[in-house]
């Protein structure tokens, strides 16, 4: 880490105190398209996964409308398995804040029984998140919903829009994406398309970490390094975060000082070893690492090109 | 497994954390776009720019490889290019289809990168990716030579109002580093830009495939010691034309909470504000003073250009969005006829009498196209004649608006002065647009000789002495 973090504290060119700082800037940019599409867009929704992204995006779209309230709800698919930690933090954040919180699972998948174990990761995503995310979108006619994503976390996402036009079926056409010049957002659509915005766009895992420090802003607790029981299965540390996984013969969970980069179905989702227990260690880590922060999804090596496909599919 | 602290380490590196944070926080952004043509190697240089950067992380090298093997075109080699040709359907074909937005730092600056395709049917996209940044890197192929494409490439991001550029002259090594093709390259260049506005075209010989003169100096041509790519994009001023331009925030959103709180949020196009300002709404010409800055974290004393801001005004007058918040001044102009200079981006043809929807700030209204003035040629930027426009034809139209808006030319004004066309059945982006100045108008300011950030010109030190 330290070769790092030395490499990156050189002194470089000293900064006017003019200038706006890098967070600032990102800061402001997502405040004007949260403004901008809460003034163009019907119905708007934000979907809150509960990550350090989402506690991110909360804490600027408060900001752009302090000191008024949140214009628009909250919502979140839950396909029933994620961590319990951060169904918890959720319902701590959602009564602190007053929040409008909707949620939303999947009423067929959940009828079936449909999960990551029984039915793999391919199935459980499409039913569990894609099919119920688009159950909920069309069940509250909401037109434009904001995520998350970051355009460094993957690289379809790299060459998608800030705001990101779905059809009436909520799928992405990458050969049909409108301009986006200068800071002109074109929201206009069709009756029946609606609208996905992204308003970290342009910021780095890293600098959501440091935004996090700078901030203040709550996260899950399980970002931080931990003693925590995990299995290991194909190179991934997969928590054992309740009886619902099936331990193979002469399998037996091992407490491991561990922490998680990304969050979501705990079954999917890899843990790294890490001692990195405070906000500063976690960015000297971020700093040093050498797997990127995706890595510990399963889903995205189903295949190659398999973000792109699941966004055409209508993935957020 | 259990790790034991050591707490002088542990010290050391909060120290370190604690220089870092302070380092990042008030490094400058550096936007830029690269364009090239097919096979200059664009993706590759991209890609060595994130890979010795050290922007690339283990398991996307893995990846790289495994797709290396699959859709490289570098043999057995791993393909740079890979990583940023994201899309499948690219990957497929081997050419960049849309515009990519890449990120790296280094301890000097961070950086955004609009990977823009070179052919040209998408015109469109280099726009796009030149509306936003400072710099252009403009890359030629050393065995080609200049070619029309460089032309167009060149002529589109000085009319999109970049002043610095580079020229990457890539693929050095297949011309056995010879000095004289690169000079050549470049007096053939600077021949050419002369009449393009440019403040700076710095050339470098380069070889992304290698890394020479990319972020390592390339020990092949020890006649060239300019500096690499990297080391120029490290220094070259930021922002350095916007420093001096008047007070403009479009209202984005009018904030009412509650009978106390009336604030109009918006982001700060251009200038400075601070309490006590002189301003004026347009295009209604009500005037009135700043009272407050509001912010989530507390009021400012002051505020600029980028920031996201709520402004409360002393007085109780009506202002909403599509208007625009002005330092009295210098206010913009209010027209509902101008010439714009159209980049055309939709698949369908655009005849005189075509009404549209026009963005301009957070103002939509409807406008129609009166006049198809002229057709811009995109290889020598001469106007001719024309009846309809293609995609990707650039012209001068003129515009008729169905109520006043307040605009800047976009010579002055980046912000203020640019506009989009949406199709109002297919609700597409049709076009990109720029204000053109009222004809016969002086030259503006911002379009004469460039000021630098060492060298402010004389208004910008007048300005600075006056406290503005």
């Amino acid at each position: 880490m330290s070769a790092a973090l030395a490499a990156a504290v050189t002194p470089g060119a000293p900064a006017s105190a003019d200038r706006l700082s890098h967070l600032k800037r990102l800061e402001a940019e997502s405040i004007h398209i949260f403004r901008e599409t809460v003034a163009e867009a019907e119905n708007p929704v934000m979907l809150y996964s509960i990550g350090k992204d989402s506690s991110v995006l909360l804490h600027l779209a408060l900001k752009a409308f302090a000191p008024g309230t949140l214009p628009f709800p909250l919502l979140h698919v839950d396909t029933t398995w994620k961590f319990r930690e951060m169904i918890a933090f959720r319902d701590a954040r959602v009564k602190e804040l007053g929040l409008d919180l909707l949620v939303h699972t999947n009423p067929d998948g959940l009828a079936r029984g449909v999960g990551p174990v029984s039915h793999g990761s391919e199935v459980h995503t499409d039913v569990m998140k894609t099919q119920a995310l688009r159950q909920a979108l069309d069940k509250y006619k909401f037109d434009a919903a904001f995520g998350g994503a970051r355009r460094d976390e993957e690289a379809s996402r790299a060459k998608e829009r800030i705001i990101s036009l779905r059809t009436a079926q909520h799928r992405w056409d990458p050969k049909r994406q409108r301009a986006e010049p200068w800071h002109l957002y074109n929201l206009k659509k069709k009756r029946g398309e609606s609208l996905r915005v992204f308003p970290l766009s342009n910021w780095t895992e890293l600098d959501i970490w440091l935004y996090i420090e700078q901030e203040k802003i709550p996260i899950v607790p399980l970002y931080f390094a931990a003693e925590r029981p995990v299995v290991e299965r194909d190179g991934q540390l997969i928590l054992v975060d309740d009886d619902r996984l099936p331990l193979e013969p002469g399998e037996v969970p091992q407490q491991r000082l561990v922490r998680f980069r990304t969050l979501g179905c705990y079954p999917l989702t890899g843990a790294v070893e890490s001692d990195a227990a405070t906000l500063p260690e976690i960015v000297g880590e971020t700093l040093a690492a050498r797997t990127s922060e995706r890595q510990g999804r399963v889903i995205d090596k189903d295949g190659a090109g398999s973000m792109e496909r699941k966004k055409q599919e209508g993935y957020f | 497994m259990t790790v034991h602290q050591d707490p002088t380490a542990f010290s050391d590196r909060a120290a370190t954390y604690q220089a870092f944070l302070a380092a990042h926080q008030t490094k400058a952004v550096l936007r830029f776009i690269a364009c090239g043509s097919v096979d200059d190697g664009k993706s590759t240089l991209i890609g060595r720019l994130l890979h010795d950067t050290k922007q690339i992380f283990d398991d996307q090298i893995s990846a790289l490889q495994r797709d290396s093997r699959r859709h490289g075109t570098q043999g057995q080699e791993i393909d740079l290019a890979l990583l940023v040709d994201g899309l499948q359907a690219e990957r497929e074909q081997g050419i960049t289809i849309d515009v990519a937005y890449r990120f790296f730092s280094t301890d000097k600056r961070s950086f955004i990168v609009a990977d823009t395709p070179g052919h040209e049917q998408y015109t469109r996209n280099m726009a796009t990716g030149a509306s936003t940044a400072d710099v252009a890197v403009i890359l030629v192929d050393a065995r080609q030579g200049l070619i029309r494409q460089t032309r167009r490439h060149a002529l589109l991001v000085s009319m999109l109002g970049i002043r610095r550029v580079v020229l990457a002259v890539n693929k050095m090594d297949l011309v056995g580093w010879s000095q004289d093709k690169f000079d050549a390259i470049r007096a053939g260049f600077a021949d050419f830009a002369r009449e393009l506005n440019f403040a700076e075209v710095k050339a470098i010989p380069l070889s992304a495939k290698n890394g020479d003169n990319v972020v390592e100096p390339g020990i092949a041509a020890p006649w060239y010691t300019g500096g690499t790519l990297l080391d120029y994009l490290e220094t070259v001023p930021v922002h350095a034309e916007a420093l001096n331009a008047p007070f403009r925030m479009a209202i984005q959103w009018v904030n009412r909470p509650n009978s106390e709180f009336r604030g109009y949020s918006g982001r700060i196009a251009s200038g400075r504000v601070r309490p006590g300002d002189a301003i004026t709404i347009q295009p209604s010409g009500r005037t009135s003073t700043v009272a407050r800055i509001y912010t989530a974290d507390g009021d400012l004393p002051e505020a600029g250009e980028d920031e996201s801001v709520t402004l409360v005004l002393a007085d109780q007058i009506d202002a909403s969005r599509g208007q625009v918040i002005a330092a009295s001044s210098a206010p913009l102009r209010i027209t509902e006829q101008f010439e714009a200079r159209l980049f055309w981006a939709a698949e369908t043809e655009l005849a005189p009498g075509a009404s549209l929807l026009a963005k301009i700030g957070t103002a939509t209204v409807n406008a129609t196209v009166e006049r198809i003035v002229s057709r811009i040629d995109p290889e020598t930027g001469n106007p001719g004649p024309a009846e309809r426009l293609a995609a990707n034809d650039i012209a001068d139209v003129s515009l008729r608006l169905d109520r006043p808006v307040a605009v800047d030319a976009y010579a002055d004004n980046r912000e203020t002065g640019s506009l989009i066309l949406i199709d109002r059945e297919t609700t597409d982006t049709a076009a990109l647009g720029l204000v053109l100045a009222p004809k016969g108008e002086a030259a503006p300011a911002a379009s004469a000789a460039p000021s630098d950030e060492k060298a402010p010109g004389l208004l910008g030190r007048l300005g600075r002495l006056l406290g503005r």
